[in-house]
């Protein structure tokens, strides 16, 4: 299994992945780039990755997921790479008996993935700088406290 | 003969802003047995050009898990140390 990619992310696969006649609720969540108020004119973010440990922490996650919401399929993509604002960078699919199921996998592994999952990235401005970024987008150049 | 404690080799992965402080994605770091993921990160700030900018406590992985500081190292472990995690 492999839950990166370069290129655009294809929610109908991921769908595909999950979909079954017992499931009944199907929650999709989609991560894009975004340059909204808070962002000084981003064009894209570049994406990186440790991706081996992204393959086995993403694994871990969506095998958490089915434990909590049993008979829950759950599908991941996280895509790497330049990524122009407005395109998704991560999609989570889940889908299970009931909707209430499919929310609390969704929402699980998406943070999760906030948590643990070894991704960075740089935004790319108009201006021309390039800067990276925390999950919330501030600059990382103050040293982090340890988890 | 004189006593010499046992040593390892651990690789050291560096990512994202911390590959770009030390100019480089790897090293090879010799520490003395037992040691910590501590130790490693310590050795790696005294030894590396451009690694004393990377935060005395970042955090870090063992083998593709996340540790703490205090997590012992084997010869031949792959320990990570990752920038402020940025995914999704």
């Amino acid at each position: 299994m492999t839950y990166l990619t370069r290129d655009p992310i294809a929610l109908d696969a991921l769908l595909a992945e999950v979909s079954s006649p017992a499931r009944g609720g199907t929650c999709a969540f989609l991560g894009t780039v975004r340059n909204g108020p808070d962002e000084a004119g981003v064009t894209a973010i570049e994406y990186s990755a440790y991706d081996v440990m992204v393959e086995a922490e993403l694994e871990r996650i969506t095998a958490e997921a089915r434990e909590r919401c049993p008979g829950a399929g759950v599908a991941v993509r996280h895509r790497l790479g330049m990524i122009p604002v407005g395109e998704a960078s991560i999609a989570i699919v889940a889908a299970a008996s009931h909707r209430a199921q499919a929310f609390e996998a969704c929402r699980y592994v998406i943070e999760e993935v906030k948590r643990r999952v070894p991704v960075w990235k740089k935004e790319l401005r108009a201006d021309g700088s390039a800067v990276w970024v925390d999950a919330s987008g501030h600059p990382t150049t103050s040293p982090p406290a340890h988890v | 003969m004189p006593f010499a404690p046992p040593s390892g080799t651990i690789r050291v992965r560096f990512f994202a802003r911390y590959a770009e402080l030390v100019g480089r994605a790897e090293a090879a770091v010799s520490v003395p047995l037992p040691a910590t993921v501590g130790d490693v990160v310590r050795r790696v700030r005294e030894q590396l050009p451009g690694a004393c900018d990377i935060p005395e406590r970042p955090l870090t992985a063992v083998n593709l898990r996340h540790v703490k500081l205090d997590a012992s190292v084997r010869d031949g472990d792959e320990v990570a140390l990752l920038p402020p995690i940025a995914g999704g």
